[in-house]
């Protein structure tokens, strides 16, 4: 006699002692250490903590391991993690003029006051596999050039010079608190704010596609990378019983913004306009895709024609931006559906009864 | 044993607070979708992160809490969920309907009818009834607002005019105390009747899409239908296998290569207890 399957409590289990075996390896190899991964894939970690909106690279990196290298999943850990924590506070605004700059580029002038620096990118390397590194991990024997990170003293941004003229929009402070999109529901149509939030935890491979798409014409802005900068900045808070603010601990970040062609409209003068994109952490291909999404998406405010295009619709972005969540609904679709499944069997298996009884009707 | 690192079923007060206020809503305006500011839970989206948010929201020490997925008790996702709560809130669990004051379910209502004294909770994915006709919540909202659902009347006549019938054979929506079309999640609609007029308080929870709606108990829910096409509840033409039933609904199971199959009950405890003749 058939019994129905029962031992899914069992199954799971076996199935996650199966999981730690996989992740662990054969024992005869040394075991990766948290500190070696935050250390040496620091861009894997980097990626982890601004997509998990968690700036800890300790807990991205066992997140990472824990997740066997799967980095959506250790989003995943983070994002779960992170919304435990207790809130004590907002932070004022980081100040990116004050950057301790690691990498500061500017596609636009040859040289601004503050300089170029290139920074450790892959930008300029030949992407042939280096069978040293298999062998061993040895340091190069290069010296390292003189100069590395810049002392702290401001380095304006790039844009303020064009800002001078007037050739480009102004970007004037706003003090308005920015909604929290952890805190409370997405409403829809978002604030520029709301929509940064969301692009500063999106999906890396979806910016990036969107941002594809608008150089590729679906929503054309006509970008160019008025100063991607790297480094780190301080980050403080008003302290209430103090009365002013002090610095609580630094972050890395990679800013990106973009100054984009526009001829004006009937509302606005022809000037340049800006795409902003702000990430934690070394994740420059992150950054510019945002600032350049960023910019698709204020074709509205600046009186431009909607052209349909996937990066001009906010809905549609915000929406599907999100990996965890996005992952989340794509895989539910392993779990069990028998019910679901089998109310359509059983509608097909009608339909298709009632059009063999027309057929015989008609014959 | 529970979990003392957490707080009780692990979300902190403030956040059940936020929750309870959004089912509060939910029943003061049955069928609405009230947005809520979701958590990101220790499970994945779409594995039911709403209707444990409401399920936690909710619980309280004394409770006796019934998990069940596809109607049974033993699927992975009802063992994992009903786990959780056992860890985290080390309350009473239980596989009988009539013995739990708090079910959690995904695509199924139990066969065994509910009473005034228990609150069922659905797992949602796509709260909304109107998302496969208009995909933007900008516009949908406008819908519900004006209860302007012609496109939905327009939809099922489309499908009599193609098929001779309705083909929507679950998560078929219905219309709440005469206002909000709703989405009662992807139940067979063989289980619509019993959202009907039901004793038990009905909370439906989608993490991912951040909404929570609810059918306070003797809500009139009615299936949309025409009156010269009225809605039917259905469901394979066969009595269990096991039980012999011959009004539950029934998964069936591929027996062997050569086409065989078995239809038996998909509600585990109901088959268990009709088989004993305690049903």
């Amino acid at each position: 006699m058939y019994v129905a399957v029962k031992g899914g409590e069992r199954a799971i289990d076996a199935a996650h002692a199966w999981l730690d075996r996989s992740r662990r390896g054969p024992v005869d190899q040394p075991v990766l250490d948290t500190a070696q991964i935050r250390d040496q894939m620091g861009l894997a970690v980097t990626r982890v903590m601004a997509e998990g909106s968690l700036y800890d690279p300790d807990l991205a990196a066992l997140a990472i391991k824990q997740a066997c290298g799967d980095l959506i999943e250790a989003i995943f850990l983070i994002r779960a993690y992170r919304t435990t924590l207790p809130r004590f506070g907002a932070s004022i605004p980081i100040d990116t003029a004050a950057m301790r700059l690691k990498r500061r580029v500017s596609a636009t002038f040859k040289d601004a006051p503050g300089g170029q620096i290139l920074g450790p990118t892959f930008d300029y390397t030949h992407r042939l596999l280096d069978f040293r590194l298999m062998a061993d991990g040895e340091l190069p024997t290069e010296p390292l050039a003189e100069g590395g990170e810049t002392e702290s003293a401001a380095t304006p941004h790039v844009l303020s010079f064009l800002n001078r003229d007037g050739l480009i929009e102004d970007a004037a402070p706003d003090e308005t608190p920015p909604a929290d999109l952890t805190r409370e529901p997405m409403e829809l149509p978002a604030d520029r704010t709301l929509r940064l939030q969301a692009l500063a935890r999106g999906d890396e491979g979806f910016l990036l596609g969107l941002a594809y798409s608008t150089q590729r014409g679906y929503a054309r802005n006509h970008a160019f990378v008025g100063e991607l900068r790297i480094g780190m900045v301080a980050v403080e808070m008003d302290i209430p019983e103090l009365g002013f603010a002090i610095e609580i601990g630094e972050i890395e970040v990679t800013e990106c913004e973009t100054v984009n062609q526009f001829k004006g409209s009937r509302s606005e003068p022809a000037q340049f306009t800006r795409g902003y994109g702000l990430t934690f952490g070394q994740t420059e291909r992150k950054a510019l895709a945002m600032a350049l999404v960023d910019r698709a998406l204020r074709w509205e405010e600046l009186g431009e024609e909607d052209q349909g295009a996937p990066a001009q619709d906010q809905e549609f972005v915000l929406s599907h931006c999100d990996n965890i969540q996005a992952t989340g609904f794509l895989e539910h679709i392993k779990l069990p559906h028998y019910v679901d499944f089998q109310a359509e069997l059983e509608l097909v298996r009608r339909l298709r009864a009632g059009l063999s009884d027309q057929d015989e009707d008609a014959a | 044993m529970s979990d003392q690192a957490y707080n009780f079923a692990y979300l902190d007060e403030g956040t059940k607070r936020m929750i309870r206020r959004a089912i509060l809503k939910g029943i003061a305006v049955p069928g609405y979708q009230v947005p809520f500011a979701s958590r990101e839970m220790p499970m994945p989206y779409g594995w039911g992160t709403g209707g444990v948010q409401v399920t936690a929201a909710v619980l309280t020490p004394g409770d006796v809490l019934k998990v069940i997925d596809q109607g049974a008790d033993d699927t992975t996702n009802a063992v994992s969920i009903r786990k959780f709560f056992q860890r985290t809130a080390g309350v009473a669990t239980t596989e009988r309907t009539n013995e739990a004051t708090m079910i959690q379910t995904r695509h199924r209502i139990p066969e065994t009818p509910l009473t005034g004294d228990q609150i069922l909770v659905y797992q949602v994915p796509i709260p909304e009834p109107m998302r496969f006709l208009e995909p933007r919540e900008t516009e949908t909202r406008r819908i519900h607002a004006l209860a302007d659902y012609g496109l939905m009347q327009v939809r099922l006549y489309e499908d009599i005019a193609r098929h001779g019938e309705i083909a929507t054979s679950y998560a078929y929506p219905v219309e709440v105390a005469g206002r909000y079309v709703m989405d009662p999640s992807p139940i067979p609609k063989f289980d619509n009747p019993k959202l009907d007029d039901c004793p038990a308080i009905q909370l439906f929870g989608a993490g991912r899409e951040q909404r929570i709606y609810a059918l306070p108990p003797y809500t009139h829910v009615r299936s949309l239908d025409f009156e010269d096409h009225p809605f039917t509840a259905s469901k394979a033409d066969h009595a269990c296998a096991i039980c012999g039933s011959g009004t539950s609904y029934l998964d069936e199971v591929i027996t062997d290569d050569a086409g065989g199959r078995m239809f038996v009950c998909s509600d585990t405890d109901y088959c268990a207890q009709n088989a004993k003749g305690g049903a």
